[in-house]
Formats: C-alpha cells, structure tokens, sequence
C-alpha cells in the first residue's frame, strides 16, 4: 500500500514538477525503446548538457532506469563509447493526501471475483463503463471517427494504454497497462477485463467495426492489440 | 545452470466430462497449449496421462483433472502461462471450469534439475498449501521462494 506517509514515493512525484524535466520524462515515455540524451535535447530544444542534467535528476529519484548500448549497432573495436540511454523504471509511485488504499481494495475485489468466478459479470460492468466513457468524450465534441489508426491510437491514448502502430498501419499493439500490478497478480481476471473494457471503449467510439481487439499477451506489453478488420 | 528446476501442479473441476460437446473448444486446446509449452522456453517436463493429453483425472472424481510440469524457473513458466497464447484459454476458464472457490488451484515448489515429480507428491504439496499457506515446499507467483542455495559439488 502506498500512502501519503511514504515520502519516498512524494519525492519522486515532485521531481517531475519541474516543466522541462517532465517534458523530458514524456520522450523517454514515448519512446519505443531506449533514448539516448541527444534524442532528448533534440526533442526539447535544449543542449545535451542540460537534458542529460534533468534525465539523471529522473534517475536518482527512481522514475527512470539506465543502460548502455552502442547506438550504431556496430561492435568492436572503432564502434564507438557505449551510449547512456533512458528508459521508465518499473516501480509506480503513487501518493495519496489523506491515505486512501484503492490499490488494497481492488486486490480484495480481484481475488474475491476469482474465488466466486464472477468473471462474466467484471467483463459486462467493464464493457458497458469503456462504452460509456468512448461515447461521452463523443458527444463533447471530439472529431467523429472514421476508423484510422490515428483514430484508435487517440481513444486508447486517452485512457493510458500508450498504444503504438508497432510497423504495420493495420495494427496497434499497446506498451502499457493500466491494470499492470493487478494484471500481473491475478492475470485471468484483470486482462479479461481489460479486453471487455477496450471492446466497450470501440463500440463506443463507433470504431468496432473497422477494429477488432484481442487477447495478444506477450511480455513487456499489454495482453491486447487491435487488428484492423479486413474489409474486401 | 541451476541444480534446482520447479515443479507445479494445478487442478481444476470440469463442468462437463471432456467427451461432452460444450468442452470441445478446450480439448482442441489442450493439444495446442502442450505444444506450445513442450517448445516453450525453459520447459523441462509434463506429466502425460494415459489419454496423451497432458490432463489426469481423479479415480474418485473424473471431473476432477491435474496437470503438472516442471520449467527451469519461475518467469519462464510465467511467461508461458501468462505471457503467451496461454492466457487467452485462462481468461476462457469459466466456460468449462467450476470456480476454485477459496482453495488454491496451482503450487509451485523446487525440485533437484533430473528429478521428475509424482502426481501423488504433487496433490500432498497442493494439501499442504492449502492447510498451511505458503512454505518452500509449496508456494505461489503471490508468494514466492528463492531455490535452494546450490552447494558446489
């Protein structure tokens, strides 16, 4: 459980405070892979010297993690210094003023739904809210979807999923889970769920005709991708 | 190399005996979740019944069915439970598995590389879990234990 107490994790919250070092966690955020400094100061606008400055600020408070590889993918000798590059820390921080413990109630309902195997009833209540919450942000003036990739990429961007074309324009494969602690607990449940709510989330944009969501579970991703349904 | 591999069991409660039409779709399943675990990697070994499909029913409750395996670590059968294929049948288990209800229904424990478990060995660990919740001689992803320290030979 995390709570207001833990000043640890209201520490590394308040480390992204600073606008162009948030900016700066949003590169390495978006990033299909690792990101070098010169990536991020390019991105910023800013030198190499100050970009570098903020990505270790994110490091030593937790929020990103390191590694080193030579970018040129050559090796031995005349390849070049191995790069510094970014990437997101799999810790989550999260702080709550006053202490709430939703994470802790959400486990108890997850395993209570396990036990009784009420797991056709989640997928309903799971549908029915990503149909509701696609619709409302329909009806408040979003532009009508017309079945891009574009499209799908913005609903599911809008609910946290980070979704990326992954090479194809014909599929959207997801780099983060929103459920990602819970999924990894209680795996069946949780992405079961999760498939329910992005089916509702489509059918609820108009966007379930031309795309098909599905169980795609691989590690480092969320278990959904969507495949544009063939329409010839 | 590790000198310890580990072992799982884990048992469910069909809905219906494996020859009824509504458990087709899982039979056919079956076949494709043995092949994807036999070149998965880090698998080791399975326990294969009579019937060839990896499932081994109770004498005293024929619904009642267990599959046990052995992998070289714990993310590896993690990857191939819930990272792969796999966990698309899983997410399917209420349309041919009765709810476990309180008691667990898989546990894991360390076993010496070579060594291949008993279905017998395997209920007792599945027993002990449930009496005595988790130990190093049965344990869960939830609350896992290190393997042994291996002594050098």
């Amino acid at each position: 459980m995390t709570t207001s107490e833990d000043l640890d994790d209201l520490d590394a919250l308040t480390t992204l405070a600073d606008g162009v070092r948030r900016r700066a966690y949003r590169v390495v955020a978006d990033g299909a892979g690792p990101v070098g400094r010169d990536e991020v100061a390019e991105a910023l606008g800013i030198g190499r010297t100050l970009a570098a400055f903020h990505l270790d600020k994110l490091v030593a408070a937790g929020l990103l993690a390191t590694s080193y590889a030579r970018r040129s993918g050559r090796t031995g000798p005349g390849a070049g210094r191995p790069a510094k590059l970014y990437h997101l820390a799999p810790a989550e921080h999260a702080v709550s003023v006053p202490p709430r413990a939703y994470r802790t109630a959400a486990e108890l309902l997850a395993e209570a739904l396990d036990e009784t195997g009420a797991e056709n009833v989640l997928n309903e209540v799971a549908r029915r809210h990503g149909q509701r919450a696609a619709a409302d942000k329909t009806a408040h003036g979003q532009r009508t979807a017309t079945g891009e990739s574009e499209d799908v990429q913005e609903l599911l961007t809008g609910h946290g999923y980070a979704p990326t074309a992954a090479g194809h324009p014909d599929r959207i494969e997801l780099r983060n889970c929103p459920f990602h602690r819970l999924a990894e607990q209680f795996p069946p449940v949780i992405c079961g769920m999760n498939l329910a709510m992005i089916n509702g989330l489509l059918a609820g944009a108009g966007l379930d005709a031309a795309w098909t969501a599905r169980m795609d579970a691989a590690p480092g991703r969320c278990c959904v991708s969507l495949s544009k349904t063939k329409t010839d | 190399m590790s000198a310890f591999h580990l072992a799982q069991i884990n048992t469910a409660r069909l809905k219906a005996p494996l020859d009824d039409p509504s458990m087709a779709e899982f039979v056919t399943g079956l076949t494709l979740m043995n092949e994807l675990a036999d070149r998965s990697p880090g698998f080791v070994w399975r326990l294969v019944g009579e019937d060839g499909d990896g499932t081994i029913a109770e004498d005293a409750d024929p619904l009642r069915i267990y599959t046990m395996s052995v992998w070289e670590s714990p993310e590896h059968l993690r990857a191939y439970a819930y990272q792969s294929e796999h966990l698309d049948y899983l997410r399917r288990r209420r349309e041919w598995f009765h709810p476990n209800g309180p008691e667990a229904a898989l546990v894991m424990w360390w076993l010496p590389a070579g060594e291949q478990p008993t279905l017998k060995e395997g209920i007792a660990r599945l027993d002990r879990l449930r009496a005595d919740g988790p130990t190093p001689e049965g344990f869960t992803f939830r609350d896992p234990f290190p393997a042994p320290i291996s002594v050098a030979r």
